[in-house]
């Protein structure tokens, strides 16, 4: 022990060596690997990989009209999601924080995360058994969404709302009660307060949680196999690449393209400040 | 932190350029394809050892059943009783599936599809079958024996296992008159608009093909899987027509039985295996071969050439042939044994002449999944087929 209470640097090092290399090893590698291999193609009769450097893959992303409008799609779906988790998130996360009696407050919070024990693919077909034609859903309101878009941004809405709530919450929580009277002893009412107090200072949570939502709905590939229909997204077109056309330098190829996307989202949440909430 | 992000960005770099050095140096091995068919030289097992305990295998839904989904379709049990092989099943959705399951190198044996068979044997996924190794397959159809897609320069490369066709299924209640014809799916003005349903794999498009082929004679297509660019773009803008009364795209069949059920699909391209497990399932549905002919399967039992256990393999690709398994799979999967003993031990009798198994001008009119390629498979050399990366790619574009 002495040893290392002597070596600072050495103990640093033990200390840190592991997930480093899991972070440059599996993490980076793993992304440097899917960036050289969409440089790459596939002989289409063997499918065994061609290593020799194409931009085809790009090319046929970037020409083709197909792919702009799924692009156009996912950010749509993505979007939708986020904008429906925050309209639902806000009110429930200051009713947590701010109304509920902090016994209960504990049992809301269980509340909000005991969805999240039950499997992704158990939600997901059990919407679809909801939204089936003669579904419990279209014997209690007449009628059914049905299979689409709107049924995929429905279920993905409810995945991911408590990865919304989680962060509000919590950025409320930190949010002094003081600050509410005072807002009230100068005469605000309830919308100005919110408007004025508290919306200022959740807008880095909102973004925070926003990550969340936008970034597994853009990647998400299941639900919209589920209950979307004839729909693709990005996800089902790195999917189909792999698991049918095995054309992995094609679908790397794709998968840069939400990567792309959350750079910029994420390049443009950093200045909100909003990372330090995580 | 910016000096943290340089650095990370060196990293990476490093990462990137290394990959790309090894990436340029294994260039050499791979060379074959369309252009110089040249199949890898892989030995055939020579004799059958002792089983190795277990075997690992990718099929069709309904080929390897061991009494889960119902108590008397079981012929896994035996096998495992009398080999001592445990049997590890992957079920595939498409062709395409298996082709990527089996390069992984994780299993044994595969029941490919002739527009996955030519290109694992062409990939060096699969040895060439000793079929000497294979007592039931002296009793196996002529006419399924020694084809062009299970087979190369003569040498087998795998056990037939049995054929049929891809049959339009429908809801007896919804669905008035019950449809005689592939028109009823490709209607632009269908009454089910939003209740059509199509397999989710790009070998449909070979669909659209046999369709227009019977009803615009004029573009002139001879094999649905030997398009030129004028025949592809009828195909494709024929499907991209049916898109829009398309209510979603099926390849997950247990996906495909619960739309059926709910109604939610009505009419489509399915199985008969499916429709079994539909009807099983009490939903009102029926098959019908529609006039134009339809595309269907032969499929073929392969061996992995990196098999871990071959001799469990072997056993199996043998057990699967034997009369009695062969009639089973048959009977539930609904199409038509390769064993010629098999017809004796099926429960309904009339099976094999329902599935026409020994009747080849039937199987005439049945256009077997096959590999799209660059030289036209259906012998035209004055014009270049679309090759089935192009079938993939215009996939997608259907789908939108």
């Amino acid at each position: 022990m002495s040893f290392l209470h002597r070596h600072p640097r050495l103990r640093l090092a033990a200390l840190l060596s592991a997930p480093l290399l899991w972070l440059v090893v599996a993490y980076l590698g793993a992304l440097a690997v899917l960036l050289v291999s969409a440089f790459w193609t596939v002989n289409g009769f063997t499918g065994e990989m061609v290593r020799t450097f194409s931009l085809a893959n790009f090319r046929t992303i970037l020409t083709e009209q197909v792919y702009r409008n799924v692009t156009l799609r996912s950010l749509g779906v993505a979007a939708s999601v986020t904008v429906i988790c925050v309209l639902l998130a806000v009110p429930m996360a200051f009713f947590m924080a701010k109304v509920a009696r902090p016994r209960s407050r504990h049992w809301l919070v269980i509340a909000i995360l005991t969805p999240l024990w039950a499997s992704y693919l158990v939600k997901a077909y059990a919407w679809r058994v909801l939204l089936a034609n003669g579904g419990p859903i279209e014997s209690v309101f007449g009628a059914t969404p049905g299979y689409g878009l709107f049924a995929t941004i429905l279920v993905l809405s409810y995945l991911w709302l408590p990865y919304m709530i989680l962060p509000i919450y919590a950025g409320l929580e930190r949010l002094p009660d003081s600050l509410l009277e005072a807002s009230g002893d100068l005469g605000a009412r309830a919308g100005r307060t919110f408007r004025s107090v508290v919306l200022p200072m959740l807008i880095p949570s909102v973004f925070a949680g926003s990550i969340f939502t936008f970034s597994l709905s853009l990647g998400d590939y299941i639900t919209v196999q589920i209950v979307g229909g004839k729909s693709q997204l990005i996800g089902n077109l790195v999917y189909a690449n792999i698991g049918a056309a095995n054309n992995l330098p094609f679908a790397a190829a794709i998968a840069t393209v939400p990567v792309l996307i959350m750079v910029i989202y994420l390049v443009a949440v950093r200045r909100s400040g909003a990372l330090e909430e995580l | 932190m910016g000096h943290n992000g340089r650095w990370m960005t060196a990293v990476l770099a490093a990462g990137v350029l290394t990959l790309a050095a090894c990436g340029g140096g294994s260039d050499q091995g791979s060379g074959s394809g369309p252009g110089g068919l040249a199949v890898p030289k892989i030995d055939k097992l020579a004799a059958l050892g002792a089983g190795e305990g277990s075997v690992n295998i990718v099929s069709w839904a309904g080929y390897v059943e061991d009494g889960t989904t119902g108590k008397t379709v079981d012929w896994v049990t035996p096998f495992e009783k009398d080999t001592g092989c445990q049997v590890n099943n992957k079920v595939a959705a498409t062709s395409d599936e298996m082709v990527t399951l089996m390069k992984t190198g994780d299993y044994d044996v595969v029941s490919a599809s002739g527009d996955a068979s030519l290109r694992l044997i062409y990939g060096g996924d699969v040895a060439p079958v000793n079929t000497d190794l294979i007592t039931n397959y002296k009793d196996i159809f002529d006419g399924l024996k020694n084809k062009q897609w299970n087979s190369v320069d003569g040498a087998a490369y795998g056990v037939p296992h049995g054929r049929g066709a891809n049959v339009l299924m429908y809801r007896t209640d919804t669905v008035t008159p019950a449809p005689t014809s592939w028109g009823a799916v490709f209607d632009a003005n269908s009454p089910y608009k939003g209740k059509i349903t199509a397999y989710d794999s790009p070998i449909y498009i070979a669909d659209a093909a046999l369709y227009l082929m019977k009803t615009q004679p004029d573009l002139g297509i001879k094999n649905p899987y030997a398009l030129d660019d004028k025949q592809f773009e009828a195909s494709v803008a024929l499907l991209k027509e049916q898109n829009k009364n398309i209510g979603e795209y099926w390849s997950d069949y247990t996906k495909e039985v619960q739309a059926f059920k709910s109604g939610n699909s009505v009419i489509g391209t399915s199985w008969q295996v499916i429709a079994n497990l539909a009807k099983a399932d009490k939903a009102p549905v029926e098959s019908v071969l529609p006039s134009e002919g339809a595309t269907g399967w032969s499929d073929t039992w392969m061996i992995s050439s990196k098999a871990k256990h071959p001799n469990c393999g072997y056993q199996w690709m043998d057990y699967i042939v034997s009369p009695k398994a062969n009639a089973q799979v048959a009977e539930w999967f609904g199409e038509a044994p390769s064993n010629k003993l098999a017809c004796e031990q099926t429960t309904d009798k009339q099976h094999c002449t329902t599935f026409h198994a020994d009747d080849e001008s039937y199987f005439d009119q049945v256009w077997y999944w096959t590999t799209p390629l660059a030289q036209c498979v259906d012998g035209r050399t004055d014009v270049t087929c679309k090759d089935y990366s192009a079938w993939t790619q215009a996939w997608t574009t259907i789908k939108g």
